[in-house]
């Protein structure tokens, strides 16, 4: 296990808030684009 | 063989398809290496395990200024030579450059508490980017305040415009200013080596890895805004008919 030592809540909270957000933009940007296909593929014009 | 090809939107869904995977795999493959090999780099001796902050705080922060850089230079496209695909990737881009300013942001005050005393300061390079975020906050409600498309993209063109003073401000503001709490450069060509190979070469990988992961974002994001553009003029369409 890796010794942080005193500073170790700045860094884990850091990487942490730096992960969900990256997280979330990625789940964000994944999720709207299955769904703009979805309703595209219902009109039969994707590609 | 010409770039403004990608401007056929069909060409660019075409193309990028083929793109997306490896953008994909480079991006996780240099941002888990690159951030695992920062967190395993030892302690700093004046900075302690602080300086492992590094590997978010400054790959973001580089993020967010060129990401509003490439939305100028699709921005002026679009103005120029009214290519809507260049438009829809600068809308595209202000989600992910808004959330690396807030990365940036975060791990600055998380890592200047302990550094500084102080989460945060009225230093001119915090409050440039700051600012610069307002600016993507302010750019992403225009898309979404004017209803016409096309009014839009010349609406946030010219915001983007006035915005590009503090992403170039954001940039050299510790220069200009000479002042602050906020260090210099951590890298730089011209005043040599600043930062040990032990973190500089973790910090290469990791920026390579948000630039991979910038690219492969805004590819996914401007094929969807291509997609909603595509459906909203077939539902036009079927209102006519």
């Amino acid at each position: 296990m890796i010794d942080l030592g005193r500073y170790a809540i700045p860094v884990l909270s850091a990487y942490a808030v730096s992960l969900v957000l990256i997280g979330g933009l990625v789940w964000h940007t994944v999720a709207a684009n299955a769904r703009a296909r979805r309703a595209l593929e219902e009109h039969g014009r994707d590609g | 063989m010409s770039i403004w090809q990608y401007a056929n939107p069909a060409r660019f869904m075409r193309t990028t398809e083929g793109v997306l995977p490896w953008l994909v795999g480079g991006a996780v493959i240099c941002c888990v290496t690159g951030l695992v090999w920062g967190f395993l780099t030892p302690d700093d001796f004046r900075q302690g395990s602080t300086v492992k902050i590094v590997f978010l705080h400054v790959p973001a922060a580089m993020m967010a200024i060129n990401i509003w850089v490439m939305m100028l230079v699709a921005s002026l496209i679009w103005i120029i030579r009214r290519h809507h695909v260049s438009a829809l990737a600068a809308k595209a881009a202000a989600p992910i450059g808004a959330v690396m300013t807030v990365i940036a942001l975060a791990t600055g005050a998380i890592w200047g508490q302990p550094m500084w005393g102080s989460w945060w300061e009225w230093d001119p390079r915090l409050t440039s980017f700051l600012i610069l975020f307002l600016f993507y906050v302010g750019y992403i409600a225009l898309w979404s305040a004017v209803e016409d498309p096309d009014s839009a993209a010349d609406l946030t063109g010219v915001l983007c415009l006035v915005g590009s003073v503090f992403a170039l401000l954001s940039r050299y503001a510790v220069l200009f200013c000479n002042q602050g709490l906020h260090q210099g450069a951590s890298l730089s060509v011209q005043s040599g080596e600043r930062m040990s190979h032990v973190y500089r070469y973790p910090l290469y990988l990791a920026m390579l890895g948000f630039f991979l992961m910038f690219l492969a974002l805004v590819l996914i994001r401007t094929r969807t805004e291509i997609r909603r553009r595509r459906l909203a003029a077939l539902q036009a369409r079927e209102m006519r008919a």
